[in-house]
């Protein structure tokens, strides 16, 4: 959209893929607005003056509108409302559903901060750091009440709900540096929930990556966490993680991205919504052939042992991990400041 | 059928209150001036009185606030109140607005009044049962104010688990409050329902009724079906917030959204319950002010029925970005397409309703014309909304505040108000300064337009409502903001100064003031208790103007036998 346009309607930057043409449909649905409610006020100003009352207690003609006027008028606007529907659905299609290539960071919110945590074991508070260009998916869960993640610039908004992930995506077209908003209501300190999205080149990205003052001790990447963690609460017990072998729980291998059948037929997606449901609420789906005996790991596993666990699973999308490797006892926080470029 | 003074005032006043002795007949108001014989009082008249001094006085509360919240963001940081105060005191305005003014406002107000003498009949089914729900009322009122004093309420009025289970402040007498006046909105409904189908006078058919009545019988629908659902869900909240039962907390095994998905199943239908007796008014004024029968009653009375219906399938749309499927997603999204294609053909046989009419730009229609422009401004960015894909940009941010308020305040205000000037002289039997009217008219639109129509763009720009703290580059939007706040609080004060000044000093107002044919207009002005000395025919519809009005007052005569003699 024309940067004047942009500018007029006080939006802010387009900095991701999909801004451009959600403010082309925003531009267009403001201008029916603008024109049905002026045509409205300018027919009653004008009947007002040419209909005004000359005399009083005049007849006026019996006008009734025609059975087919009306359903003509209704249809044209359903027609209109339907055509705004079909393109703001399609593109609320595609920002809901992240493209295959995306990268996973897992956000974690509570009261009143941002966690992003990237799949090198990397974390850091309030600030993502994202190369331009590449598709983004955020896995998202709070810690305590909802949240919602918000980057005016990139037009995507997400409610962050405890006990659940829900994912958002995008790929950050423009490099800078984007405020994130919380937009759900949550406590006293609500508006000052901020973090900022940094966008770098790719150039600058990788440097940042391979940011040799970084310091390494202690740091871990996700999925070996989470083969620890799946070890040290000995979910492997029942979940074998290499192929062929059946035990009490079904396989973790390939179960990534796959589709599982339930009990009673209906076939589901293993994506990460599944597999945190299936950790934090197992008999909610039983999965074919096995039997409801998992208890429930809510209260047990904290978000970034769940981050962890979840990132492990889809590490074994593939049936390549031989076993399981010796079970190290290792900080459970990482941190570093992945913040500065 | 007698308009003297009924059995209970006469029994009930310790001292025989004065008869009328002159000339004047008895009314209503002069029917017992105790201040036991309006608190114990049946008669329909009087109870939407009460209503209407305390919706007026929540108003007026929650303006209060509201100008307390637009002056706390002069500036970006903090003004005059804390982060911790501006959270209680955005979630009163909410509660105070939505259900102890918005709801009840029009239907416990003209409804109440008039209902029964649009059906031709003495008062509504159940006289006690209306006296009740005001009492009922009250006491959920009461319970509400006291929560906010007593600890106060942070959780904005939409109660959001599982913040509101856990939040510090007093939630649970403050969700009981809710509880108890829904059960106040409930009777009300179904008091108009059943007497909508049981106490027409003879010969008024249901498609010959005041359009106004179709307005309240939708709403009434709606209040009697969505109302327990609220309650229900408010109870809930009070045991997961009281008792730590964890139904809606996922730390305990709740759902969250379960939650959100019980409250909009109500609270989305609430706006029907506030705009579409707004819509009732709206369809009143214009065939009286354009003496003109409507384009087209049945499109006004059926899209009532379709939106009241439609809007029960419309919650999802507030939770685009709740993470709920796609398929859901999209389904709210097109179902809330059709209460705006409803809303819209109401819009058009309005408009249409003036073509050739003879047009009195009164107040009333004045305030009719703000109404449309901001109906149709604010329901098209309803449309907006819908559309999905820019909901993830405006949702929770000021676009919504703005959209929203364009329908309560610019449709349902803005049509309290056409009905209260519209009204005033059959209600209180005073003529108001039609001058100082349309003037006050004037400056509620301009406040009310400077107010909210910056807050677009600051939804626009990113700005989520319920922030204390905003980027300074917001502030000059939230100063302009807060000027047309002020200058629509001016404009609300100057109207309750002069309606105040004609209570008292007013001109006497004639029985048809406004040469209008709706039935309320057939009796005197104010009303005796039971409404007309002699049932009147309905013989005409309540908008035929194809004949002069001492034809049509010829053809409401109440035939000779029938007739009462005060």
């Amino acid at each position: 959209m024309p940067a004047w346009l942009v500018k007029l309607l006080f939006l802010p930057v387009e900095a991701s893929s999909i801004a451009a043409e959600v403010d082309a449909l925003h531009a267009t649905i403001i201008t029916v607005t603008m024109v049905s409610s002026l045509a409205v006020f300018a027919a009653t100003g004008w009947m007002v003056l040419r209909f005004r009352r000359r005399a009083p207690n005049v007849t006026t003609p019996h006008i009734v509108a025609k059975r087919s006027h009306e359903a003509g008028i209704a249809l044209a606007l359903l027609f209109l409302f339907c055509a705004f529907w079909v393109v703001g659905f399609r593109q609320y299609l595609t920002i809901e559903q992240p493209p295959d290539d995306a990268r996973t960071v897992f956000v974690t919110a509570r009261q009143w901060m941002w966690k992003f945590s990237y799949a090198d074991g990397r974390s850091a508070e309030d600030v993502l750091v994202v190369p331009r260009g590449a598709a983004i998916k955020l896995a998202m869960t709070s810690r305590d009440v909802i949240h919602a993640f918000y980057v005016p610039a990139f037009r995507i908004k997400q409610d962050v709900v405890p006990g659940r992930y829900t994912t958002a995506w995008f790929r950050a077209e423009k490099a800078g540096t984007y405020p994130i908003l919380c937009a759900e209501y949550c406590g006293t300190d609500h508006s000052a929930m901020r973090g900022e999205v940094r966008v770098l080149e790719p150039v600058d990205y990788a440097r940042w990556l391979d940011d040799p003052s970084r310091d390494r001790s202690g740091e871990q990447d996700l999925v070996s966490r989470g083969r620890d963690v799946a070890v040290r609460r000995a979910c492997v017990t029942c979940h074998s993680v290499g192929a062929g072998t059946t035990t009490t729980g079904p396989s973790w291998a390939g179960l990534y991205d796959s589709y599982v059948e339930l009990r009673g037929g209906t076939r589901v997606l293993a994506d990460e919504a599944y597999l945190t449901r299936s950790m934090m609420d197992p008999n909610a789906d039983i999965v074919s052939g096995y039997q409801p005996v998992m208890p429930t790991y809510a209260g047990t596993l904290d978000a970034s042992e769940t981050a962890a666990l979840v990132e492990y699973i889809e590490s074994l999308r593939e049936p390549r991990d031989p076993g399981v490797a010796l079970p190290k006892v290792r900080a459970v926080e990482t941190s570093s400041d992945g913040g500065t470029p | 059928m007698t308009a003297t003074a009924t059995d209970l005032d006469v029994t009930a006043a310790p001292v025989p209150t004065a008869a009328p002795t002159s000339a004047k007949p008895s009314s209503y108001l002069t029917d017992g001036t105790t201040v036991r014989s309006w608190l114990l009082t049946t008669d329909h008249k009087r109870i939407a009185l009460l209503y209407f001094v305390s919706v007026s006085f929540f108003l007026f509360l929650g303006g209060i606030l509201a100008l307390a919240l637009r002056l706390e963001h002069l500036t970006p940081g903090p003004t005059i109140m804390s982060a911790y105060t501006y959270n209680r005191v955005f979630t009163l305005h909410g509660v105070i607005m939505v259900f102890l003014f918005l709801i009840p406002s029009i239907p416990a107000t003209f409804g109440n009044f008039l209902l029964p003498i649009m059906i031709g009949a003495k008062d509504l089914a159940f006289p006690r049962i209306n006296l009740l729900s005001w009492y009922i009322y009250l006491a959920g009122a009461a319970l509400l104010i006291w929560a906010m004093i007593n600890g106060g309420l942070d959780t904005g009025w939409t109660f959001y688990t599982p913040y509101s289970a856990h939040s510090p402040s007093a939630v649970v007498p403050a969700v009981l409050g809710v509880f108890i006046v829904g059960w106040s909105s409930i009777l009300t409904g179904l008091n108009f329902i059943v007497s909508v189908h049981t106490l027409r006078a003879r010969g008024l058919r249901l498609m010959k009724m005041p359009l106004f009545v179709w307005a309240i019988y939708s709403t009434s629908i709606i209040q009697v079906l969505a109302t327990p659902v609220l309650g229900l869900s408010m109870v809930l909240v009070a045991i997961d917030a009281g008792l730590g039962w964890g139904i809606f907390d996922p730390s305990r095994g709740g759902d969250p959204v379960l939650f959100q998905h019980l409250f909009w199943f109500y609270s989305h239908p609430a706006v029907y319950i506030m705009i579409l007796p707004a819509m009732g008014v709206v369809s009143e004024v214009i065939p009286t002010f354009a003496r003109k029968v409507p384009y087209s009653y049945e499109a006004i009375a059926y899209s009532a029925l379709g939106i009241a219906f439609t809007g029960f399938l419309t919650w999802g749309h507030h939770m685009f970005t709740a993470g709920i499927s796609a398929v859901d997603a999209g389904a709210f999204g097109i179902l809330s397409m059709m209460v705006a294609v409803f809303s819209a053909i109401k819009v058009f046989t309005w408009v249409a309703t003036l073509y050739k009419g003879s047009i009195s730009l009164t107040t009333p229609l004045a305030y009719v014309f703000v109404f449309l422009f901001l109906f149709v401004f604010g329901g098209m960015t309803g449309v907006a909304v819908a559309s999905t894909s820019l909901d993830l940009h405006w949702h929770d941010t000021y676009f919504v505040v703005a959209h929203f308020h364009f329908i309560m305040v610019g449709g349902a205000l803005t049509a309290f108000l056409a009905g209260l000037h519209y009204w005033f002289p059959k209600v209180t039997g005073r003529m108001y300064g039609e001058r100082l009217g349309l003037v006050a008219c004037v400056l509620v639109f301009a406040g009310f337009f400077v107010t909210f129509f910056p807050q677009f763009l600051l939804g626009n720009a990113g700005m989520p409502r319920r922030y204390y703290y905003y980027s300074p580059e917001h502030q000059p939007l939230h100063v302009i903001s807060t000027i047309g706040a002020l200058g629509l609080g001016a404009a609300l004060l100057l109207i309750l100064g002069y309606l105040g000044w004609a209570l008292v000093y007013g001109e006497k107002a004639p029985d048809n003031p406004w040469g209008s044919r709706s039935y309320e207009w057939l009796t005197r002005s104010p009303p005796p208790t039971h409404n007309f000395d002699a049932t009147p025919r309905f013989a005409l519809g309540p908008y035929d103007y194809t004949r002069p009005d001492e034809d049509a007052h010829a053809h409401a005569e109440a035939p000779a036998q029938g007739h009462d003699h005060v």
